[in-house]
């Protein structure tokens, strides 16, 4: 069941084009990180969602309603915006005030001097008043109420922001960088608060971001935008252990992913170092070049023994609970950079020669197009003996 | 003045200050000096000597001068000229002020939401302050002229009768007032021009995911609260530029006819510099002295009653 | 929310904007049109904007000859460029003592600079102008510049501007071993070029346009000033010259005019800085 569908849908600006056709589903309390480099058109989608922007083509569904008609103001999206947007002029118990007051009170209502005359005007304001402070209670905010937003920290305000998109219990949630304002560890807090406020709200939420570890810590799914295409939709999991693309398999992972171009060998088969990985003969012809990728983890270290690809640590990187070292392959001029826990990297020091060895059955292979191929692993005693025969 | 700030200074013996300390503070007094004595010579001296005066029956040409106390201002409030000028300077400044405030916000916020033509009307309605206003106050004497000037041709083409737009009694001070608003809307307009610039877009697009449906709710919600401090700034200084009206009186209408154009300063430059009575002209002085300091004091309040934005 | 879909909207907002931009317009294009006609045109056809006969010589002629034109405007010249030059040579070290140096009288200082920023020309004319006419140097360039030399609204322009550069800048330089003067020469004027021009087109601005203060302290062709100047001339223009009167005011106001058509973009944004003061 999908609460809110995009399909198709395109932007360019002055003859740029910023959006590629993205299509996403979301399910009802689903919450969706897209995520990707700036400029790669994802603050221009969460625009268009909300209305602020028009799309050249495509079409937005919430339920069965199409929203690309209407008005931001009639879409009952919320958004939190990366500056916040609170209006200055206005106290947090005002700011949060504002969607209630714009939806719940007619024009004449909300009229200086006459609006407290009209009928019912009254009972109207209480009831928002009541809300505005049960939405501060929950948010932890109620002794703030009273204050200018340029008389709060940068947390507060975040707050404050998020009571403002809360408060009129939206169907669906959007949140532009909201995080991007505050110091890291206020940052690593308020994700945990978000996951919290969002289970609570059960409504759909798409967060932007350009920051990996925030989407994949955050999300029930992530979005991975690059250039104006979504490349991959899926659970952080599969995103990090199973990339589709070889673009998403390079934003995605701290440190990035180890590339090497390579060629389909005459038999189908793709060597690097010791190991062979195979490929269906139908897709890939052999002579055809294609990358190889391999995460850091999944490269080992050893300092002696016959195994392996020779290279020489050119840095060391002590991180605390890992360490990240970056070796020379003589043969091919390459980096490698490798992920060890202490213990496998206890003596390591720069300038050392050692081997590496990649496990096999963590090899992705992608197309020169980027597209990611379907490879296996190859013993190679039993690839020796398909050359040979 | 130099004694003053000398008496002021270092001769407190405080022994935390050091020698780089004190050869901070010598320096930072030669700099200051020479802008301090003018100051104090063109500025604070003449000022203090202004209320002096207003206190004197002094003329210029002749001897010596008696302290008359409060003669001067008791007069003032019985001379009908004066009474007359600071009834016009009052109208005048009624109408130039709302109209050029209102009129150039309005345009203002016409241009920022068009996206032709912005530099070329800014530059349109900007044009006339950088023009001479003497000069085109000679201009606008002819546009006004009652027999070959083109407004009245103009108006007589559609059937309607010219009035003796300046030389009139009843019409000039109107006259007056359309020339001023013409002169400052184009500074308004670029000061507001500037405020509507630096809004956040992001409060706009808030205030529509807010449910702000109208331009009208936008601009109630977002626009004018953020334009407030411009608001406050361009009021007051609409207000003293209105109060210090003075080249097109004395180009266009000396004052006249029959003293329906007297202004506060023409009135002192009348009584100071053609009279020559110096001592009557200083008390008029300081009234109108005591105005702008009113006109400040109260944009400070209204001032300190705002929000301190982020 | 696009401009472009509200064709109706929009077309009543040009349209008013065009209107307005005539109106405003207007007297500009009277001007020009008027000091190209014969004094028969004038009295007979007020509405029609090409002369019937065109005499832009003869009018310039006669603008030019009743009043020396080169030497008004050079007056103009000569007094506004020496009122800025003594106000940036003055409130610039003023402002950067105040900014950046410690000392105590800096508090009062800043009373003071608060306070005369109250006080129009209009308020100290007076006693100025006794004071000039005892020393005798009425109607000379001294008494036009004077008491323009000291800026306050320039020392708190550039204080403002000053506060913004950040003091490292000058510890750096102060190591680097330069004097206090040579910080504000190499240092901080380079920095403060924005204030620094900003400050000059509202100076200009102002002290062109002033008719008030030369008015009390010349009394003859000599030293007059532009507005001054065209008062003479109308008071010589005995009648309804109009042609001849056109021709000089477009002769005076050309310069500024044409310095802020080539200037636009500085002039706005100077006037925005500056925005003080009228």
């Amino acid at each position: 069941m999908t609460a809110l569908s995009l399909r198709g849908i395109e932007k360019s600006f002055s003859g740029n084009p910023i959006l590629k056709g993205v299509s996403l589903d979301a399910g009802p309390g689903e919450f969706i990180a897209l995520v990707g480099p700036s400029g790669c058109g994802k603050s221009t989608l969460l625009r268009i969602l909300a209305g602020l922007e028009s799309a050249d083509a495509g079409e937005i569904m919430l339920g069965d309603r199409d929203l690309s008609p209407m008005p931001a103001a009639d879409r009952n999206i919320a958004m939190v915006f990366q500056s916040y947007a609170l209006y200055p002029h206005l106290t947090a118990a005002q700011n949060i005030a504002v969607p209630l007051i714009m939806r719940k009170l007619t024009r004449a209502q909300r009229l200086p001097l006459i609006g407290p005359l009209m009928p019912s005007q009254r009972k109207a304001v209480a009831a928002i008043k009541r809300d505005v402070r049960e939405m501060a209670v929950s948010l932890k905010i109620d002794h703030l109420l009273d204050r200018k937003p340029g008389q709060m920290s940068g947390g507060q305000r975040q707050r404050v922001a998020l009571g403002r998109a809360m408060v009129r219990r939206p169907s669906v949630f959007l949140m532009d960088e909201p995080l991007s304002n505050l110091d890291a560890n206020l940052r690593v807090h308020a994700r945990g608060e978000i996951v919290e406020l969002h289970r609570r709200a059960g409504v759909p939420t798409l967060y932007v971001t350009h920051d990996q570890a925030e989407a994949l810590s955050m999300a029930d799914r992530v979005a991975v935008m690059i250039g104006g295409s979504m490349l991959q939709l899926a659970s952080p999991q599969v995103i990090y252990d199973d990339p589709a693309h070889i673009e998403v398999a390079r934003f995605i992972g701290q440190p990035r992913i180890n590339l090497f171009p390579s060629q389909v060998g005459a038999d189908g088969t793709i060597a690097l170092g010791d190991i062979r990985v195979g490929l269906p003969r139908e897709t890939v012809a052999a002579g055809t070049s294609v990358t190889i990728g391999i995460r850091p983890e999944f490269v080992s270290v050893s300092r002696s023994g016959q195994q392996g690809l020779p290279a020489r640590i050119g840095r060391v990187e002590f991180l605390g609970s890992e360490i990240i070292l970056y070796c020379r392959l003589d043969a091919i001029g390459e980096t490698v950079v490798a992920k060890l826990s202490p213990a496998e990297g206890a003596g390591l020091a720069a300038g050392m020669p050692v081997r590496l060895e990649f496990s096999a059955d963590q090899l992705f292979v992608f197309a020169e197009d980027g597209r990611r191929l379907p490879s296996t692993p190859v013993d190679a005693a039993i690839s020796l003996e398909t050359a040979r025969g | 003045m130099a004694d003053a700030i000398a008496a002021a200074l270092p001769v407190v013996r405080k022994p935390a200050r050091s020698a780089a300390e004190r050869q901070e503070a010598r320096a930072a007094l030669v700099l200051s000096l020479p802008a301090m004595v003018l100051l104090f010579v063109f500025i604070l001296l003449p000022v203090a000597v202004v209320i002096l005066f207003g206190f004197t029956d002094y003329e210029l040409g002749y001897a010596g001068f008696r302290f008359v106390g409060f003669d001067n201002y008791t007069e003032l409030f019985t001379d009908r000229t004066f009474r007359r000028s600071l009834w016009n300077t009052t109208v005048y400044t009624a109408i130039v002020a709302p109209i050029s405030i209102f009129m150039a916000l309005g345009l203002a916020m016409l241009i920022e939401s068009e996206n032709i033509g912005r530099s070329f009307f800014r530059t349109a309605y900007f044009l006339p302050v950088a023009s001479l206003l003497v000069a085109m106050a000679t201009v606008w004497q002819y546009l006004f002229h009652p027999t070959i000037g083109p407004i009245n041709a103009l108006l007589a083409l559609g059937g309607l009768p010219g009035p003796n737009w300046l030389g009139a009694s009843m019409s000039v001070l109107y006259s007056l007032s359309i020339i001023g608003i013409w002169q400052s809307v184009g500074f308004n307009l670029v000061l507001f021009l500037a405020g509507l610039t630096a809004i956040p877009r992001e409060l706009y697009q808030a205030a529509h995911v807010d449910g702000a449906r109208s331009a009208f709710d936008r601009c109630r919600l977002v626009t004018w609260p953020m334009l407030g401090p411009t608001t406050l700034f361009v009021t007051t200084i609409s207000i003293i530029n209105a109060v210090k009206v003075f080249e097109t009186v004395k180009t266009l209408t000396e004052g006249g006819p029959n003293k329906a154009s007297e202004v506060l300063l023409f009135t002192i430059y009348q009584e100071g510099f053609v009279y020559l009575k110096v001592g009557y002209a200083s008390a008029m002085t300081v009234v109108f002295l005591a105005i702008l300091v009113v006109l400040m004091f109260l944009q400070y309040r209204v001032q300190d009653k705002q929000v301190h934005y982020s | 929310m696009n401009a472009q879909t509200f064709t109706l909207g929009r077309a009543v907002r040009l349209s008013v904007l065009i209107f307005g931009a005539a109106i405003f317009l207007a007297p500009y294009v009277f001007m020009i049109s008027t000091a190209g006609k014969a004094q028969s045109d004038i009295f007979s056809s007020s509405l029609s904007l090409i002369p019937q006969h065109w005499s832009y010589v003869q009018n310039f002629a006669k603008a030019l000859t009743r009043v020396s034109m080169t030497r008004l405007l050079f007056n103009g010249v000569a007094v506004c460029a020496l009122i800025f030059v003594f106000q940036v040579m003055i409130a610039i070290p003023c402002a950067y003592a105040m900014a950046k140096l410690k000392f105590r009288a800096a508090r009062l200082m800043m009373m003071l600079v608060m306070l005369g920023l109250l006080v129009p020309i209009h308020a100290t004319a007076l006693p100025l102008y006794v004071a000039f006419d005892r020393l005798a140097v009425l109607n000379s360039y001294f008494a036009l510049v004077a008491p323009f030399t000291i800026s306050v609204f320039g020392i708190f322009l550039f204080l403002q501007f000053f506060r913004a550069i950040p003091d490292d800048l000058i510890h750096a330089a102060r190591l680097d071993g330069m004097s206090e003067l040579g910080i504000i020469g190499r240092v901080i004027v380079p920095n403060a070029w924005p204030a620094v021009t900003a400050f000059a087109i509202f100076s200009v601005v102002a002290h062109w346009n002033d008719l008030y203060w030369p008015l009390i302290v010349v009394s003859n062709q000599t030293y007059a000033t532009p507005p001054l100047g065209l008062l003479y001339f109308r008071a010589a223009e005995a009648g309804d010259d109009y042609g001849a009167l056109m021709a000089a005011t477009l002769i005076i106001t050309t310069p500024l005019v044409a310095a802020f058509l080539l200037a636009q973009k500085r002039f706005v944004e100077g006037i925005t800085m500056t925005g003080l003061k009228g």
